[in-house]
């Protein structure tokens, strides 16, 4: 061991990665056990003694009043507990699915038929469910106003080439596996109701308040608890008033009572990603740079309007511009924040409209890009990931001019780029040295899939130079210490930078405690090995170093902190499809993500995240979309049947490279949930242009669609 | 989309064909449960006797243990698994044979358990995820006692949110069993009738080839 005399302490910094065993490495999960033995308990898996199943009466129409409810038949059922109206006569339910009443019964068939038989009339009125169509959407339709910067009429007419691009993506819902629902129990003593709730959500530390505020009591009196979860992608922030229902339920009968969506719940209420559709007009030079960008888009997300933000995205400092929006407002649940809010259907519309002016123009889209980088904010990043994706995706030796080829078969590339923010959130986490070496870490935090519990434990680890299995990790509590919702890829880093401060804390004190017995300065001991090093060589182990500290245990509290922690990524990906005319079918054949991330914490899990990204963009580039019916108003594919995501077939070859240069790792520790899942469905569609020759106009590209832009 | 997508329950009566049997003609007239089932729980009787609506004896063989329970009859195995015997490994998801989280071995086969009745799976061996882990827990070293396609899913990330997991360990160990020297293209073929939302497919992928490559 080197000597270093003039550290003083344990440096908050993230170690060096030449000295790491476990920081950056690849670490299965700590919980994998758990899950793949089915040992990992969700909200859905909760059974409590005595329990009650909540379900709900729905309105199956797009707009419509009430004008009776009967429950007279559901109530006379044997095994039915609880019939609840909620909203009775003369209220207006403004989209399908809208909540009417709610059963409770000793099981979950009878709680289902008793919601069923729950009689209402309604007065059915006048909806739009159409969300692609300005004209066809009518009053439904605000529009907008043109945000002009520059001088965009001047830019065209000098322009060498202008190319047209119209396209867009559908409504997709996230369909979470875990249904959304809630489990409550409500205890009394002493007069004073306190609760228990256990909730499918990614904001443990922050959902009490809806389930107190349905008791009417502090939220200091709910825990709550998540110890698993079945994907949320944004849509599981709240209790929703499924939450609420089952928590009033459960404090009216005294009996804990269980409240999960039913599927078709789940996709058309819970959660739905805005859809996103433009035409667009991109004047270039005949060197290939962007003189203008115009886009007039439209779109909706939900019953409160919609459609795209500014275009163009990532490319925002061309200079003349002109972009009109106009929300469409639809008789459909509200949208919710759906990884990476907005930015997958921007960057479809941008990069659609790129890669058509650089098809208008004849060039390799590959060097139309690079030659525009100048107009995002990351240019040196783009331009070195688009090296590196360029070559794993061999684009040299099989790009081919757009509508070169003729077989049946085609096959095309296609890229986009994206950023992200990512800086992570306010994280607490409490780290606790027993006497006899045993580590515990809390923090209110949850996982979605992230690896959080890994992620603590790995930096605990790290920290204490200990293997991770001697790291406890206690999450899924609003009893631990608060830890912010995971949205916006802001997880990963605060907990992990919170918990480095917890363990650096805790490290510190251990070595003041031991110093003078190993013959040197606290400031110059390591824990490397399950030892605590001096640098004259004498250790101690880890257990006999914490016997030092006393019989009581040694608590540390860590915060969020922005020194370890770094905000803004980019990304490029590429595809290769292959299309077949006759058919209209596109087969993904490989997919590239390169993404920078700052330092990862563990590489398993990130690559995962990664793939996982990719795949989601697959289903939003060829399989899933939410399909309303006109003349009911309600969705038609409220299921897993016609709700369509890929199957492990459909997926390709997905290759993943992590930018791990020294200067994006000492940027510190970046989130990665929203990133990679924001180009996949733009690198596909211009695969699909290049290979085919005209641009397939709506995302999924399914084959009908496919199949029209041939035509065209 | 790649693979076939359905697993037919190992009787060939699904709860979809139990129900378009059961169309509104035959309701009416008092008539019929399918002969299968007739003749699996009223095998001393004489004549069609409809079973249910109230709750009837069954027993179950689940995991190498008998489980009696009293079930109305239109109770499918997956919610006999997971809300009367707590054995909730086997997930809801779809609930109509689409995504196969509900995974389980019937007689050695992988069947859509929302799609089983659980009055239908008597007298069969039910195997599920826990089961899995526990006939290895004996045999294997392994520190977490999970059977080594669990082990492989682990050590391959063919998880994330966890959900799907279960059902496709049970689809993965079925395929397994069935084709013990499968290729990568056999492997994704075969897999699919199982359906994960968070991306987990390179993983499983390489899970099952690694427990192909590993022996059983």
């Amino acid at each position: 061991m080197k000597p270093r005399a003039k550290r003083r302490k344990v440096d908050l910094a993230w170690p060096d990665p030449k000295e790491c065993s476990l920081l950056g490495t690849r670490v299965t999960r700590l919980d994998g056990p758990d899950k793949a033995s089915g040992r990992a308990k969700y909200t859905y898996d909760v059974n409590r003694p005595k329990m009650l199943w909540a379900k709900f009466t729905t309105c199956p129409h797009g707009r419509a009043k009430v004008k009776s409810v009967d429950t007279s038949v559901a109530e006379k059922m044997a095994g039915v507990v609880v019939v609840d109206v909620v909203v009775g006569p003369g209220t207006e339910l403004r989209y399908a699915y809208s909540e009417v009443a709610v059963v409770a019964a000793e099981s979950e068939e009878i709680a289902r038929e008793a919601a069923r038989r729950v009689k209402v009339e309604y007065e059915v009125l006048e909806h739009n469910v159409v969300d692609d169509d300005v004209e066809k959407a009518g009053s439904s339709a605000r529009k907008g106003r043109d945000q002009v910067s520059g001088n965009p009429d001047e830019a065209f007419a000098s322009a060498a080439v202008v190319s047209e691009t119209e396209v867009g993506c559908s409504i997709l819902t996230h369909c979470c596996l875990e249904p959304h629902g809630s489990a409550v129990e409500v205890t009394e003593q002493d007069g004073k109701k306190s609760a228990t709730a256990w909730c499918s959500t990614q904001n443990v530390s922050g959902v009490a308040g809806e389930f107190a505020s349905a008791l009417s009591i502090d939220a200091s009196n709910v825990r709550v608890i998540c110890q698993h979860m079945g994907g949320g992608f944004g849509s599981k922030f709240g209790a929703d008033f499924w939450g609420a229902r089952a928590a009033q339920i459960a404090a009216k009968t005294g009996r804990p009572v269980k409240a999960m969506l039913e599927r078709d719940m789940e996709l058309a209420l819970a959660g739905s990603r805005p859809s996103a559709y433009a035409k667009m007009r991109v004047g270039v030079k005949d060197d290939g740079e962007i003189v203008a960008f115009e886009g007039d888009g439209w779109g909706s997300a939900g019953i409160r309007g919609g459609g795209p933000p500014r275009l163009p995205y990532l490319f925002s400092n061309v200079p003349n511009t002109r972009f009109k929006n106009t929300p469409i407002a639809t008789n459909s649940s509200g949208a919710r924040a759906w990884r990476a809010p907005d930015h997958p259907q921007m960057c479809l519309l941008t990069m659609a409209a790129l890669s058509d002016a650089a098809a208008e123009l004849g060039m390799d889209e590959l060097d139309f890009f690079r030659k525009n980088l100048k107009f995002t904010d990351r240019a040196m990043t783009y331009a070195e990931e688009l090296d590196v994706a360029a070559e794993l995706i061999d684009w040299k030796k099989k790009w081919t001019p757009r509508g070169d080829q003729k077989d049946v078969l085609r096959r095309g590339l296609g890229l986009a780029m994206h950023t992200w923010g990512g800086g992570g959130h306010g994280s607490n986490v409490q780290c606790t040295l027993f006497p006899d070496g045993g580590v515990e870490l809390r923090c209110g935090t949850q996982d979605l899939g992230v690896g959080s519990r890994t992620v603590l434990a790995i930096v605990a680890a790290e920290t204490f130079g200990l293997p991770i299995e001697k790291v406890k990790v206690l999450i899924g509590e609003n009893s631990y210490p608060q830890s912010g919702p995971s949205g916006g890829s802001t997880t990963v880093g605060g907990i992990s930078s919170a918990s480095r401060h917890a363990c650096v804390q805790a490290a510190n004190q251990l070595f003041e405690a031991v110093a003078g017995e190993l013959g040197a300065k606290a400031g110059e001991l390591a824990a490397k090995g399950g030892k605590v090093v001096a640098p004259n060589g004498k250790s101690m182990s880890f257990e006999d170093a914490c016997r030092r500290l006393g019989a009581q245990p040694l608590v540390t509290m860590g915060q969020t902190q922005n020194s370890l922690m770094g905000s803004q990524v980019g990304g490029v990906q590429m595809a290769e499809v292959e299309v077949d005319v006759e058919t209209g079918i596109v087969r993904v054949l490989k997919m590239v993500a390169v993404q920078d991330c700052g330092r990862v914490i563990d590489l398993l899990t990130a690559e995962s995240q990664v793939r996982g990204a990719l795949i989601m963009g697959v289903c939003g580039a060829l399989y899933e979309e939410r399909i309303m019916d006109p003349v009911t108003g309600t969705v038609l594919n409220a299921d897993l049947e016609f709700y369509k995501l890929a199957g492990i077939a459909d997926v390709g070859e997905l290759v993943v490279h992590m930018m791990d240069t020294p200067d994006h790792v000492k940027r510190g520790v970046i989130g990665l949930g929203e990133p990679p899942v924001i180009s996949p469905m733009a690198a596909i569609s211009n695969a699909v242009a290049n290979a085919i020759g005209a641009r397939v106009k709506r995302c999924p590209m399914t084959p009908d669609r496919v199949l029209a832009a041939l035509k065209a | 989309m790649g693979g076939p997508r359905r697993v037919e329950a190992a009787s060939g009566l699904s709860r979809r064909s139990f129900l378009k049997g059961m169309g509104a003609g035959a309701l009416a007239a008092g008539a019929i449960a399918p002969a299968e089932v007739l003749a699996r729980s009223t095998a001393q009787q004489k004549g069609p006797k409809l079973l249910g609506p109230e709750p009837v004896a069954i027993k179950l063989q689940v995991n190498g243990k008998e489980r009696a329970l009293s079930l109305e009859p239109r109770v499918t195995l997956l919610d006999a698994l997971r809300n009367h015997l707590d054995l909730t490994g086997a997930k809801k998801v779809c609930d109509r044979a689409t995504c196969g989280s509900c995974t389980v071995l019937l007689d050695g086969k992988a069947v859509y358990s929302c799609t089983v009745l659980a009055i239908e799976a008597q007298g069969r061996k039910v195997e599920t995820v826990e089961g899995l882990a526990e006939s290895a827990a004996g045999k294997t070293s392994d520190k977490d006692g999970l059977a080594r396609m669990q082990r492989c899913f682990v050590e391959n990330d063919g998880q994330q949110c966890g959900f799907c997991t279960p059902g496709f360990v049970m689809a993965c160990e079925s395929f397994r069993r069935g084709h013990p020297k499968a290729t990568r293209e056999q492997v994704v073929a075969g897999l699919g009738g199982n359906l994960c939302r968070c991306g987990t497919y390179h993983g499983v992928t390489h899970a099952v080839l690694d427990a192909i490559g590993g022996g059983a």
